[in-house]
């Protein structure tokens, strides 16, 4: 039952890709994009991957959307020109397709347990876990602790698109926007999403806090939980203007953050240096080895958390800053 | 049946022809970005995939669940990283398409092109 559900998703996913590679209006495609995103969540925790879906459905479908249009309302909503060289990439798209479905049948079929994948390393974290971290949420346990290294790693990226963004947008060079006070009103005027997105702000944010200090026991970690934070700080934007979501959390304060998450994260790694156990090992951080994971896996969660609100705030703004959004 | 266990595969094989597509033929430099995503998406899909097992749970070890089979949670951590990483590097790139627009004024290849060579 299951798979025929996975083919239904993956069917609708096909068409919608179609169609977003076919409209020339950017305005239809972006929000096709949004459908597409959340049919990928979807599909994602039927194959279950409830973290990921968790993350595909809040940025693919709410930040992605919203950064989208707002390049789209710098930019220009329709395509002008057709497509270039329409055969010969045709050819290539086609030849490539082939290729790759004459070669998925030497790959091991759906879901089987004797694939190469299942035999490797995975059996061994989901063992290790119990025993060395003892908390439920495996995906979690690997992510910050046993592929530390990584997710360090993925944050700094994250923190480096962010000061890119920043540098590209953050200083106002072009022209003036055309009407200031519209991006600062917001939706004020529109009684009803204003009173209804009120109410939905303190409950997307207690949700995200919910999903940042609950991703031990279950989906939800730092990444999830820093966008959908930042996914209500933007629907306040939104709803109040910018220049009150500004008042809430300053430009400056967000710099902070994109700076302090990071740096908690890395500092984290460095205590761990200093009390006699190696980079990223959070076993010497309380004399019960066990508990000293949990506290290690607990600070770096909040610092990836710090990091990827501050960063997607800033771009948020950066975006919103340089017209009417 | 055995036909359907391939499906998800193919699937990500179009998904991804489909983005590269956009990318290499739409002039449009945002639809280009869009086409990268879809791209990324299918390579996500394809590790999310192989992750799964038969009649395995998402990867979450409750008292009592013993001998539960699970799903491989490896790729659904490296997933879930990248899909930060890949919305954090399409801000850039937007970011970069809006400062084109301003400096061109136009945001298609061609007509990029065509101002640089005066």
């Amino acid at each position: 039952m299951t798979i025929v559900f996975g083919v239904f998703l993956l069917t609708l996913m096909l068409i919608t890709a179609f169609a977003i590679v076919r409209t020339p209006n950017l305005f239809v495609a972006v929000m096709l994009t949004g459908i597409f995103s959340l049919l990928l969540a979807s599909n994602f925790f039927l194959l279950d991957a409830a973290d990921v879906a968790l993350t595909e459905a809040a940025i693919g479908a709410g930040i992605s959307t919203v950064l989208f249009l707002g390049a789209l309302a710098l930019t220009a909503e329709r395509e002008t020109a057709p497509s270039s060289n329409r055969f010969i990439a045709l050819v290539v798209v086609s030849v490539t397709i082939l290729a790759v479905v004459y070669a998925t049948f030497d790959k091991p079929r759906f879901a089987d347990p004797a694939a190469p994948v299942h035999q490797h390393i995975a059996p061994w974290y989901l063992e290790t876990t119990r025993d060395a971290i003892d908390i439920p949420n495996v995906v979690t346990a690997v992510l910050g602790s046993f592929r530390g290294y990584d997710t360090l790693g993925e944050v700094f990226v994250v923190y480096t698109a962010g000061i890119g963004v920043l540098f590209l947008l953050g200083k106002n060079t072009g022209r003036r926007r055309d009407k200031p006070d519209d991006a600062a009103r917001g939706l004020r005027h529109y009684l009803i999403p204003r009173m209804v997105g009120r109410m939905l702000i303190p409950f997307i944010l207690l949700f995200g806090f919910y999903v940042q200090f609950h991703g031990e026991y279950g989906p939800g970690g730092g990444f999830q939980a820093g966008a959908i934070v930042a996914a209500a700080i933007i629907l306040y934007a939104l709803l109040e203007g910018e220049n009150r979501a500004l008042k809430v959390l300053p430009r400056g304060l967000l710099t902070g953050l994109i700076a302090g998450g990071a740096l908690l994260y890395g500092a984290v790694g460095v205590v761990g240096i200093l009390l006699g156990g190696n980079f990223l090992d959070y076993s010497v951080l309380s004399s019960d080895p066990v508990l000293g994971q949990q506290l290690g896996i607990l600070l770096i969660e909040a610092g990836v958390g710090i990091t990827v609100t501050g960063v997607l705030l800033s771009i948020f703004h950066a975006f919103a800053a340089r017209g009417r959004f | 049946m055995e036909l359907l266990g391939l499906y998800y595969y193919w699937v990500f094989a179009i998904l991804l022809m489909t983005g590269f597509y956009a990318v290499i033929a739409k002039l449009n430099l945002i639809k280009k970005l869009i086409g990268l995503s879809l791209f990324q998406a299918a390579v996500f899909l394809l590790y999310i995939t192989m992750g799964k097992v038969e009649g395995g749970t998402a990867p979450i070890i409750t008292q009592g669940s013993g001998e539960q089979l699970f799903s491989n949670p490896l790729p659904q951590v490296l997933i879930l990283t990248a899909i930060v990483v890949g919305i954090s590097t399409t801000a850039l790139g937007l970011g970069i398409v809006v400062r084109i627009k301003e400096e061109y004024d136009t945001i298609e290849e061609h007509e990029i092109q065509e101002i640089d060579r005066k």
